[in-house]
């Protein structure tokens, strides 16, 4: 990628807090326009990571450029230009949402009419209201509405969903992709899978301070083989014939076969590129041989499966 | 995102960032209830409760006993009664004893057989020394005594040497001292813990208008609890404001910008309110007692008195007691204001380096 339409570079990044080692050599690049996302379990490194991105931690070893630019010599142009949501930031509660975007917006040189970034995020409504009395939901779209108030050409959003119910989410998504879809660019840190996968145009999977994956959504879970999972358990009650991983592999559209264990039932699982052609398929093996269904299950292969396959360990509950 | 603006608006010197910041504070400050309170009616409610408890009472009444019965006893009484400031009771000499232990009597007059007179009483008890002299004075005059200089007497009361006068400053400056490093002090703690002024600092806000606001704001508030405190205090107990306003308005902003900036320094690093609190009580504690708030700070050893006298707290009372008391010159205010801006200078300066923005 030319470095000239790069946004953030960022080089063998590292960074340590006393024993433990947050950043272990990282490397990104995120191309102007991009929607960048860093997904990872909590504790992998992630705010950290776009802290330093954001200039407001500094980096034990490694280069950054941000804008093309360093924090060392350009910090004022670069704040100019740069919208950013921290992860728990708490606005003060006895100010209007009018009164804290204006506030904001005095920062800036250039920027955004406030009663406009308040239509764009819908609090017209609260236009008036304290800050104390907004939902969660309100109050994320008010710190994104502070990010963007600047008019940023680049917007760094730290988990910006977490808590959040899944309707307040949504608006958030539709925010988002409302600023993608005017070309600028957004690195964003997140651990749920379908946050990932809805708005980011590239992932890097981050764990223990190291990127262990990075490419498109589709990219990533195409390389589990098949971006289709089927889970079969068979009844063993009355049941005569067997069924192995080898002849589940010969099934037409099946890229990988595993057998998951017996404790809850004989499960099976499969990765599979056709559906539509594996299930029929299935089912005659299956039958030929003898074998009851207990139960049949498919779902489209998530970054969540990308993740699990990678580490052996599920994204969230660590 | 197209329809960007660009914004130039300023107020004056004033640039538009400055004005949201400070104007940002003020509501912040208003809409809080308890603040409003603790500011404007507690100092007032302060200066009722000393104004009735140190009001001038007419000149107070001394009791004492003479041990009797007997002639002498008798005798003695009769000439101590003709001294009106006296109240005099003849005791039995066991109730006397009683009495003085209590302090019900100050003085017990013990008449002898031989003529002679004996006084008992505690000689470090002021009220005691008065009563003595006030009782001997009254038995040698009714036993024959002549005064040799003829004298005359002119009461004085004037505005200015009472309690009241001298409290009230004081309350001022206390005032001034508290509600700087609280105001200062708890809402910048306050706002790092909450994460508020790493998001600024993430802006490109500029981190000396952030600072200054919050000085910029004290003085909007300054201006009501002076007035309202001083009011008061002029309306209700007539104490005099006899230096100029310019000297008092100067006084007052030095003050709090010294203030001000002890209370910045104060919040440069604290995380946690409750560290904050405790450094904030560790402040101003000394100069509570020390600066005289409620008694004058001459009453500490001389070897003390540098220390005493360079506390913000002593220059701000002393400047305001010299204005408002005896409307003294710039000679006398000058050197106090001096030294209030050079406390302004080191803590700002200290503050500035120390500060921890996020």
């Amino acid at each position: 990628m030319n470095s000239r339409t790069l946004a953030v570079s960022v080089h063998g990044l590292r960074k340590r807090y006393e024993d433990v080692v947050a950043v272990d050599g990282l490397d990104l690049e995120i191309a102007t326009g991009e929607c960048f996302g860093l997904l990872g379990p909590n504790g992998a490194g992630k705010t950290t990571t776009i802290e330093i991105c954001e200039g407001l931690t500094p980096p034990d070893a490694g280069d950054v450029l941000v804008l093309g630019r360093t924090w060392a010599t350009d910090e004022s142009a670069l704040r100019e230009r740069l919208g950013i949501q921290l992860q728990e930031t708490q606005l003060a509660e006895k100010l209007t949402v009018y009164e804290t975007l204006r506030l904001f917006r005095s920062f800036y040189a250039r920027g955004r009419r406030v009663d406009d970034v308040i239509r764009l995020v819908q609090l017209d409504e609260k236009r008036d209201g304290r800050v104390g009395k907004l939902s969660g939901g309100q109050k994320q779209r008010l710190a994104l509405a502070c990010a963007i108030v600047g008019d940023p050409e680049l917007l760094f959003l730290d988990e910006p969903t977490t808590g959040l119910d899944p309707q307040s989410r949504r608006q958030i998504w539709d925010l988002v992709e409302e600023f993608k879809a005017t070309g600028r660019t957004i690195l964003l840190t997140t651990h749920y899978m379908d946050e990932a996968e809805r708005l980011c145009d590239r992932v890097a999977i981050v764990d223990h301070g190291r990127v262990i994956a990075l490419g498109t959504p589709r990219e990533l879970i195409a390389s589990l083989g098949g971006d289709q999972v089927v889970e079969f358990v068979l009844n063993r009650v009355g049941a005569d014939g067997h069924v192995s991983e080898d002849v589940l592999r010969r099934l037409e559209g099946v890229r990988a076969a595993r057998h998951l264990g017996g404790d809850n039932g004989d499960v099976w699982e499969l990765h599979v590129s056709e559906l539509h052609r594996t299930v029929p398929a299935l089912l005659a093996e299956l039958a030929r041989r003898n074998l009851n269904l207990a139960e049949l299950r498919t779902h489209s292969a998530t970054l969540e499966d990308v993740f699990v396959h990678l580490t052996g360990r599920q994204l969230r509950d660590e | 995102m197209s329809n960007s603006e660009t914004a130039t608006r300023r107020f004056g010197i004033f640039s538009d960032s400055l004005v949201q910041l400070s104007s940002v504070r003020f509501k912040e400050f208003i809409r809080e209830p308890e603040a409003l309170f603790w500011t404007f009616a507690f100092p007032i409610i302060l200066a009722i409760g000393l104004g009735i408890a140190f009001r001038n009472r007419p000149a107070e009444v001394v009791h004492i006993g003479v041990v009797g019965p007997s002639a002498e006893a008798t005798r003695v009484a009769n000439a101590a009664r003709s001294d009106s400031g006296l109240a005099v009771e003849v005791l039995s000499a066991d109730s006397a004893r009683v009495a003085l232990r209590t302090g019900r009597v100050a003085l017990l007059v013990l008449p002898q057989a031989d003529g002679q007179v004996q006084y008992q009483f505690d000689e470090t008890r002021p009220d005691a020394r008065n009563a003595r002299l006030l009782a001997n004075d009254a038995i040698q005059r009714g036993f024959g005594r002549g005064d040799p200089v003829r004298i005359s007497e002119t009461h004085v009361r004037e505005r200015g040497s009472r309690y009241i006068d001298f409290v009230v400053p004081g309350l001022l400056g206390m005032n001034i001292m508290g509600s700087s490093i609280w105001g200062l002090g708890y809402t910048i703690v306050d706002a790092r813990r909450k994460k508020l002024l790493k998001r600024l600092v993430a802006t490109p806000m500029s981190r000396v208008e952030f600072l200054v606001s919050y000085l910029i704001s004290r003085i909007a508030l300054l201006v009501g609890e002076v007035v309202v405190l001083l009011g008061f205090a002029a309306l209700f107990f007539g104490v005099p404001l006899r230096g100029s306003v310019v000297q008092l308005t100067l006084i007052i902003l030095v003050s709090t910008f010294a203030f001000g900036g002890l209370g910045l320094l104060i919040a440069s690093r604290a995380r946690t309110i409750e560290g904050a609190s405790g450094l904030m009580n560790v402040t101003m504690m000394p100069m509570w007692v020390l600066s005289g708030v409620f008694f004058s700070s001459e009453n500490f050893p001389r070897a003390f008195q540098p220390l005493i006298q360079a506390l913000p707290l002593t220059a701000t009372n002393n400047a305001l007691r010299a204005s408002m008391l005896r409307g003294a010159g710039w000679s006398v205010v000058g050197p106090e204001i001096a030294l209030l801006g050079a406390w302004t200078v080191a803590t700002l300066w200290l503050a500035l380096r120390f500060f921890r923005w996020r």
